[in-house]
């Protein structure tokens, strides 16, 4: 094959489709920071959420009850975390690593048996008129619900946090927590929302990896899809639509080099699979002076005192 | 509803207290697990910690703690010391790869050779390697501020990478009938990390191991950069304010974690393993996170809780033969044991009370 | 106008270990303003919590307009008429004034609408401010201008104040002044707290006192001396620090046009600092929170590095120095944050005094510990300096506030500095430890070390500077001798009003 063999309305289509896992986890994991909390257990999250939905479609035939399942799992799992963190202080990172570990295990248990299984297809929704424009239509307009979804979540996300009173809350909690609870705002109980939210979403991403983009179930199939999520937050500065950017810069590094794994170009595949963290590492390098929007309790653990 | 209340100072009971507490959680829930999955939950415990230590076989198993506790205790001494300082490099998984590929990349330039020299520069070429690759979320971490957290987990994938392409193509045995993976070093003797006493499983990384530990106590407990590693992790603006160069301790703490973790690796291809493979690697850089919490950082604890965690792996192996428990299982046992220390760590620092009707 | 608002009736609260406040009662009458007065840790804080609904009392009832009053929570305070400004501003930095200010309503209007009431009610009470500026850009009296108008647009009965003026010039405190005298006027009652009994006696009608928790006395502050009062609030009669004045010797530490970007992004930059101190010298630099003060310090110790010749130490350039080189010269300093900065909260008093202890007392040799040695130097300070605790093995977070600021300063006074520089000295510490940490701070000038003591506290640089000079902006004033200087100067040099429209009351 040839590189001209690469359409490039079908790579853009499927740069979509790769972003929107992405893009799911890391707009929950936006709200999570925003509330002022630092959750490294997103892998972990959207791994268990990707088993969840499998499964639970597999066995009932129905996608949509498998990604339900899928937010559930990963909620239930980022509840874990709440409580590890928010009710016994423990330390934000070393809690977000341990859902990691334990998230990957809890999948791998999980699957067992569902290896090689093919799941429900997943209808696609083509949008009436807009599909049929040429070229942006067969990209954007002719995706599977969950795609429009993801869109719609980011709309949400930045309307909420620009916008509402339930927004400004959730950032002042983030930015200081001292304070709100001196407004008599409920920390704690704020915190864990946005985490069982960020858990929820990473569920739904990790669900839209094994029941629609692959699909199919291997353990550790989301192969830091989690982590590169963390990364897009950072990039992004907190900011819900460089979040929507940065999924799809990165669907498209990672479709790219698929792309051209596919295509046979000279450069050896294991080169072309590390590319999508090396370039993480790269926009990280670049974005890491901006943390203007970095919540400035971020991290921190909360304790009301007296 | 139950409240938690500041101590004044730490509990000193308590720090001894919560990783025996926390072992005594995970085998409870654990049990429940297992006999949510079928299995007789008290014979699944006494196969996971006991045989391997007691039952008849336990001659073959007891030096295969040396061999899987090693590398553990080895990359979780390093682990421990950025830990302590709030540095938190979790990518020694890719880092023991790069420490591996470089040590036997060393050995195999010099096949056929036999010579002194070669296994001591396998050494050095092993720490080196791990070295290189924490150096890499080190520096970016000074010069512009990126997180080491993120960059050093992407790098792991990065090494798997890598590690892919060494056994498919520079590596790989030229006479391997193309099977990918490097020639066999336990066949070739300057190279060989062979047991020091025939059959006991002490091989040099178990005495590299041992060496880690007391350098870290007596950093930790004795020197002055030990006190400022403890001192950065406690309250990081006290230390800038005690004279601390925040920059050369992050330097320092990734570096040594990743020459330990590199070292790991290059004992680990030199010996148990033999040879550069695809899945070379087996989770030993992210176990060795769960050992150094479960030691408390400590570099005495961190021996005892990488020999209980070695235990899991071959108790683990046996159950899996003999009970049929998968092996997802044991991992997510080792996940538990983590989830369990982090939550019942807060007795060190707080007492609970039982709340009064307040406003929180 | 003259009925009562609030009734407290036998308040009492405990903590493990301390009673905050025991069987507290006294009343406070519409459109009054009452003096609540205490030290440090005498319950002062305990109980305007209790009254705003973030602790609640363990007994004791209150009553508000005289039905029962008992708020699980500031909502509830807020919605009955109870709003308080607190002394460390409830405000989030990244936020702007108008955010800021709807998080502390029930109900707010539409922003925009919002923007316009601020505007309003800021300008009717002599308090401009601009609703869309960051609060992390205002300077500290306009964040007391925030808290005091989000507290204004809910129309309160009561507000609590909480050490107001501690972040004010003169000049400042006289508008505000000027603005609670409206806000009476109007029959609002306002619950004052402080210890700065000048302005007690000028602004309030009665003062409640606290002492250890327990209610000690009232009075009519106009009708009885500073001293009175303060000996009500301490239980004793107060020992004032003796100078030896003494001769001025050579010049031991200068900044020659240090200027300094502020490390954190809401923080302020040094412009241009130039000062003397000699041997035998204390000199006296106040100014308003957040005009520098840290940054200075930080500029001192060697947490920030400077061109060489910013700081000149015996003739020798030492601003490329690092703390460590600079401790071994003979310079030292002891910042305002004790817990974090000074001293690490969770280490041992013995490791603490390691902390800058380790090169001028030999704690070390090539890089290792002599804990012996170092348990030994614990103990001398906590011995020399009176600081209360079992032992040297206790966590520095289990110290008082003032136990732990004489443990920090003791620490570097026992290190027998040449330059010694202190941030806040005696900043949240009772009374009988301030004067004797400021005892400790005029020996050492007697014995011949330059004292540079940066404060926010004008009446304890009075008390001990010979030269006094003002941070303002990142800058500083002329430095003038501080015998002789009216409030009136002070306040100029501090500022003034900050450029702020006087009050159009």
């Amino acid at each position: 094959m040839e590189i001209s063999s690469i359409n490039p309305i079908l790579l853009l289509a499927s740069l979509i489709v790769a972003a929107t896992p992405l893009l799911l986890a890391a707009i929950g994991e936006l709200v999570v920071e925003k509330s002022g909390v630092l959750n490294l257990g997103v892998e972990g999250m959207m791994i268990t959420g990707a088993i969840c939905g499998f499964a639970i479609s597999v066995n009932t035939g129905s996608p949509v009850l498998g990604l339900l399942a899928a937010a559930v799992g990963g909620a239930t799992l980022s509840l874990l975390f709440a409580v590890l963190t928010q009710f016994a202080l423990a330390n934000q990172v070393a809690s977000g690593l341990a859902l990691t570990l334990f998230g990957l295990g809890l999948s791998a248990l999980l699957g067992q048996g569902y290896q090689g299984v093919k799941p429900p297809a997943f209808p696609h929704v083509d949008l009436p008129i807009l599909s049929k424009i040429p070229v942006l239509g067969p990209i954007l307009f002719t995706q599977d619900f969950v795609v429009y979804l993801a869109f719609f979540l980011t709309l949400g996300t930045w309307a909420v946090l620009k916008y509402t009173r339930a927004g400004l809350i959730l950032r002042a909690v983030g930015e200081n927590h001292d304070a709100a609870h001196a407004l008599g705002y409920k920390v704690v109980r704020i915190r864990v929302m946005a985490i069982l939210f960020g858990g929820a979403c990473a569920g739904l991403g990790g669900a839209y990896i094994s029941l629609i983009r692959v699909p199919q179930w291997t353990e550790g199939m989301t192969a830091g899809i989690g982590w590169i999520a963390l990364a897009l937050v950072v990039f992004a500065s907190w900011k819900p639509w460089r979040v929507l950017l940065g999924a799809c810069l990165f669907g498209g590094v990672n479709v790219l080099q698929l792309n051209l794994q596919a295509a046979g170009v000279a450069i050896p595949v294991e080169y072309l699979a590390m590319s999508p963290y090396l370039i993480t590492i790269l926009v990280l390098v670049i974005m890491s002076a901006d943390r203007s929007g970095a919540p400035a309790s971020l991290g921190r653990s909360f304790h009301a005192s007296n | 509803m139950l409240r938690l209340e500041k101590r004044p100072q730490p509990s000193q009971a308590w720090t001894y207290a919560t990783p025996l507490l926390a072992v005594i959680l995970t085998m409870l829930a654990g049990g429940a697990l297992f006999a949510f999955l079928g299995k007789d939950p008290l014979e699944a415990i006494r196969t996971i910690f006991w045989d391997p230590l007691f039952s008849e076989f336990a001659f073959y198993y007891r030096p295969q703690l040396l061999v899987k506790g090693a590398p553990l205790v080895l990359i979780a001494i390093g682990l421990s010391l950025g830990f302590r300082a709030g540095i938190w490099n979790i990518g020694a998984e890719g880092q023991y790869i790069m420490g591996a590929i470089c040590g036997a990349g060393v050995a195999l330039a010099f096949y056929p050779l036999e010579a002194w020299w070669i296994f001591p520069l396998m050494v050095v070429a092993g720490a080196f390697g791990g070295l290189i690759w924490a150096m890499i979320p080190a520096v970016l971490k000074v010069r512009f501020g990126t997180n080491e957290i993120l960059v050093s987990l992407m790098l792991v994938y990065v090494a798997e990478q890598f590690l892919a392409s060494m056994s498919l193509g520079l590596l790989k045995n030229p006479q391997g009938y193309g099977f990918p993976g490097s020639r066999n070093l336990q066949q070739y003797d300057s190279a060989h990390n062979a047991d020091l006493i025939d059959g006991s499983g002490m091989h040099w990384g178990v005495v590299a191991a041992l060496i880690a530990v007391i350098f870290a106590y007596i950093l930790l407990k004795r020197h002055l950069l030990g006190f400022h590693i403890r001192l950065t992790g406690e309250a990081p603006r006290a230390a800038r304010f005690a004279g601390v160069n925040p920059s050369r301790l992050i330097l320092f703490c990734l570096g040594t974690s990743g020459a330990l973790a590199g070292l790991a690796g290059l004992f680990e291809v030199a010996g148990p393993s033999g040879q550069i493979t695809i899945d070379f690697n087996v989770g030993y850089g992210f176990t060795a996170i769960i050992v150094a919490f479960l030691g408390r950082l400590h570099p005495v604890g961190i021996l005892m809780a990488g020999a209980l965690m070695a235990l899991t792996y071959i108790g683990g192996d046996i159950a899996q033969s003999k009970m049929g428990l998968p092996s997802a299982a044991i991992q997510l046992f080792q996940g538990m044991l983590l989830f369990f220390l982090l939550a019942v760590d807060v007795l060190t620092n707080f007492r609970i009370k039982p709340a009064k009707k307040e406003v929180a | 106008m003259t009925g009562t608002l609030l009734s407290i009736r036998g308040l009492t609260k405990a903590y493990p270990g301390v009673v905050a406040n025991s069987d507290v009662s006294f009343d406070i009458r519409e459109g009054e303003v009452h003096a609540l007065l205490g030290e440090n840790g005498a319950g002062k804080s305990t109980l305007v919590k209790m009254i705003y609904g973030l602790v609640k009392p363990d007994t004791g009832t209150m009553t508000l307009r005289g039905a029962p009053y008992a708020p699980a929570e500031p909502r509830v305070a807020r919605a009955s008429g109870v709003a308080m400004v607190f002394q460390h501003f409830s405000l989030f930095e990244a936020l702007n004034v108008a955010e800021n200010i709807a998080l502390g309503m029930e109900h707010p209007p539409k922003m925009r609408d919002l923007a316009a009431r601020i505007k309003e009610v800021s300008e009717t009470y002599g308090l401009p401010l601009d609703p869309y500026r960051t609060v992390g850009d205002l300077s500290a009296g306009e964040r007391q201008r925030v808290e005091i108008i989000r507290c204004l647009l809910q129309d309160p009965r009561l507000l609590i104040m909480d050490e107001p003026t501690s972040v004010l010039t003169p000049q400042e405190v006289e508008i505000l002044f000027r603005t609670l005298r409206k806000l009476t006027s109007e029959g609002v009652a306002i619950l004052y707290i402080s210890h700065k009994l000048e302005e007690i006696r000028a602004l309030c009608e009665s003062a409640t006192i606290l002492r250890l928790g327990k209610k000690v006395g009232t009075c009519v502050p106009r009708e009885v001396s500073a001293r009175e009062m303060a000996e009500m609030m301490v239980g004793s009669s107060l020992h004032v620090p003796e100078r030896k004045g003494g001769d001025l010797g050579p010049i031991l530490l200068e900044l020659n046009d240090l200027s300094v970007k502020s490390p954190s992004e809401f923080g302020t930059s040094l412009k241009n600092i130039t000062l003397k101190v000699r041997s035998g010298e204390v000199l006296g630099l106040g100014g308003v929170a957040g005009n520098g003060q840290d940054e200075l310090l930080a500029a001192l110790s060697g947490e920030i590095l400077t061109a060489p010749g910013a700081v000149v130490m015996e003739g020798q350039p030492i601003g490329t120095l690092g703390p460590t080189a600079r401790r071994r010269m003979g310079l030292l300093t002891a910042p305002e944050e004790r817990l974090g900065h000074a001293a690490a909260p969770d280490m041992s008093l013995t490791e603490n005094a390691l902390l800058t202890g380790s090169v001028r007392q030999g704690l070390e040799k090539n890089g290792f510990l002599k804990w012996g040695k170092t348990r030994e130097f614990a103990e001398a300070i906590i011995k020399r300096f009176d600081v209360r605790t079992p032992g040297p093995g206790n966590a520095a977070r289990s110290l008082s506030g003032g136990n732990l600021q004489k443990f920090v300063i003791g620490r570097e006074v026992m290190q027998l500095p040449i330059v010694l520089v202190v941030n806040q000295p005696t900043w949240g510490v009772d009374a009988a430890a301030a004067a004797s940490i400021r005892q400790a701070l005029l020996d050492l000038a007697a014995g011949g070390t330059a004292v540079i003591v940066i404060s926010q506290d004008l009446d304890e640089l009075m008390e001990i500077s010979d030269h006094f000079g003002a941070l303002n902006e990142g800058r500083l004033s002329d430095i003038r001798p501080a015998h002789g200087l009216s409030v009136d100067e002070i306040g100029l040099m501090m500022g003034g009003a900050h450029g702020m429209e006087d009050a159009h009351v």
